[in-house]
C-alpha cells in the first residue's frame, strides 16, 4: 500500500550496532524540521527498544498486546494426547498424567481447543507486551513496542507496533537488527527499506543478507554507510555491482560518536546534516514515484 | 522398565547424545531384555519447541526415565511434571543404561 506522497520507510541493518537507530531518529528529526508535526517514528525493536534514548518522548498512552493461549481443565481432560499431537509448535504436551502448556511457544492458533474431543481446552488472554505512544519535545509522533520481560515471542508485539503506521504521516520504522522474522514483520508494512551498514567485510556480509531478504519480500531498498572511511571499499563495490543506491555516507567522526553517546541525533547536534537527511527521504520518494509510473 | 536415550545413531554401541532436544534419534531400551527401538526425534529439525517435542516422544514411548548429556528448561519441566526421571549420561548407550540400572547415574535436580 504505497502512499505516493509520504511513503513509509523502514530502517534496518543486518546486525546491531551499525548506527541504525541513530540514522532512523536523525531522519525523523530532520524531516520534522521541514514538516513539523507530520512525522512518526515507530520503534519496532520490541526486544530492545532504544529510539527513546535519542528522542526523549513523553509517553501518553499504553496499550497492552494480548494473545490467546490455551488453558486446560484437568478434571475434564482424559489425557488422550490429541492436543499435543496436533500442535505444530510443541506448545502443549501430555506427559503421562500431566498436561503442560508453554505459552512462549504458543502461536495462539486455537488448533488444540478445536481438536480436543471433550472440550477441555479454553482459550484465555495473556499479555505479551505493550505498545506505547507519545510525543518527542520537538513534536515527533513516537511509537514503541515492548515485549514483556521473560516472553520470547516477539511476533504479536512487533505486528501490533508496526500496525501503528499512519499513512497520512511520514512514518519512519526502526526495525530490529538481523534478518529474522521480527525484522521481516517490521519492514513488511513499509514501502522502502533503508539498510544501514558499516564498510567492513563483516558489514558487507550482513548487508548482503539484508538485501536478499528485501528482494525476497519484493521491497525496494537502498543503503546508508555509517562510519564511512574505515574498512574496505567492498560495500561500495557490491552496491555498484548490484545496482543498489547508496543514499548517504556518514563519516567516521569522533564528534558524531560523542554526540550519540550524549543521547543526541545527528540532526540535533549537526544542523548541517539536516538537508542531507531530508534529501535521503526525497530521493526515496522520487525513486518510488518513478517505480510506480513504470509499473502502472 | 523402559529408558529413553538421546542418540545421534541407531544402536546401543553408539554414544549418548549431548542434547535431548536436538538429537537425531531417541533409543528406547527395555532394561529387562536390552531390546530396543529407535524413534526419530521430531524436534531435531524444529526451530523452537524441540525440547517439548522430545519430551512428548519419551512419554509416548512409555519410558519412565531418560538419559541425555543435557536438557533444556522446557523438557525438564515436562519430565518433572510427568514424573519421568531425567539423568545426565555420556559414553556408550549400553553402558549408560547399565549404569542407570545399577544406580550409578546422577538424576537432574
Ligand atoms: S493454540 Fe495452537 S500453538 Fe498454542 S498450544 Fe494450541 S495448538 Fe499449539
Ligand atoms: S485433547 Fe483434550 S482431552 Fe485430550 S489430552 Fe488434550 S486437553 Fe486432554
Amino acid at each position: 500500500m504505497l502512499h505516493a506522497d509520504r511513503p513509509t520507510v523502514s530502517v534496518a541493518a543486518g546486525k546491531g550496532g551499525t548506527g541504525k537507530t541513530l540514522f532512523a531518529t536523525s531522519l525523523a528529526v530532520a524531516l520534522n524540521e521541514v514538516q513539523p508535526g507530520q512525522v512518526q517514528l515507530i520503534d519496532c525493536d520490541v526486544e530492545e527498544p532504544n529510539a527513546d534514548i535519542l528522542l526523549h518522548p513523553q509517553i501518553a498512552e499504553r496499550e497492552p498486546v494480548k494473545v490467546l493461549v490455551p488453558e486446560v481443565d484437568l478434571d475434564t481432560c482424559t489425557r488422550c494426547g490429541r492436543c499435543a499431537q496436533e500442535c505444530q509448535f510443541s506448545a502443549i504436551a501430555v506427559i503421562r498424567d500431566a498436561v503442560l502448556t508453554f505459552p512462549d511457544l504458543c502461536a495462539a492458533c486455537g488448533v488444540c481447543a478445536y481438536v480436543c474431543p471433550v472440550g477441555a481446552i479454553a482459550e484465555v488472554e495473556r499479555q505479551v507486551g505493550i505498545v506505547e505512544r507519545g510525543m518527542s519535545p520537538e513534536g515527533i509522533h513516537f511509537v514503541q513496542g515492548r515485549l514483556s520481560v521473560g516472553d520470547q515471542r516477539a511476533t504479536p508485539v512487533t505486528k501490533a507496533t508496526a500496525r501503528m503506521v499512519d499513512v497520512n504521516m511520514i512514518s519512519i520504522l526502526d526495525a530490529p537488527p538481523g534478518t529474522a522474522c521480527p525484522m521481516q514483520e517490521s519492514i513488511e508494512s513499509s514501502d522502502y527499506c533503508i539498510l544501514v551498514t558499516e564498510p567492513t567485510p563483516f558489514g558487507l556480509a550482513n548487508l548482503q543478507d539484508a538485501v536478499e531478504t528485501c528482494r525476497r519480500m519484493e521491497l525496494p531498498c537502498g543503503v546508508v554507510i555509517n562510519r564511512d572511511g574505515i574498512g574496505t571499499p567492498g560495500v561500495t563495490d557490491y552496491c555498484t555491482a548490484e545496482g543498489i543506491d547508496i543514499l548517504l555516507r556518514i563519516p567516521q567522526d569522533r564528534s558524531i560518536a560523542e554526540a550519540y553517546a550524549r543521547g543526541e541525533t545527528l540532526a540535533h547536534s549537526f544542523p548541517q546534516w539536516r538537508d542531507e537527511l531530508v534529501d535521503v527521504y526525497d530521493a526515496v520518494c522520487k525513486f518510488l514515484r518513478s517505480e510506480s509510473t513504470l509499473t502502472t | 522398565m523402559k529408558i529413553a536415550v538421546a542418540c545421534a545413531d541407531d544402536n546401543l554401541e553408539a554414544a549418548v547424545d549431548a542434547r535431548l532436544g536436538r538429537c537425531a534419534n531417541i533409543v528406547v531400551v527395555e532394561t529387562d531384555t536390552m531390546e530396543f527401538e529407535v524413534r526419530r526425534n521430531p524436534g531435531a529439525l524444529a526451530g523452537t519447541g524441540a525440547g517439548v517435542a522430545a519430551a512428548q516422544l519419551v512419554a509416548d514411548a512409555g519410558a519412565v526415565a531418560v538419559i541425555a548429556g543435557n536438557y533444556g528448561p522446557n523438557s525438564l519441566s515436562a519430565f518433572a511434571a510427568g514424573g519421568i526421571k531425567a539423568y545426565i549420561g555420556a559414553g556408550k548407550i549400553r553402558e549408560a543404561v547399565q549404569a542407570l540400572v545399577d544406580g550409578k547415574l546422577e538424576p537432574v535436580q
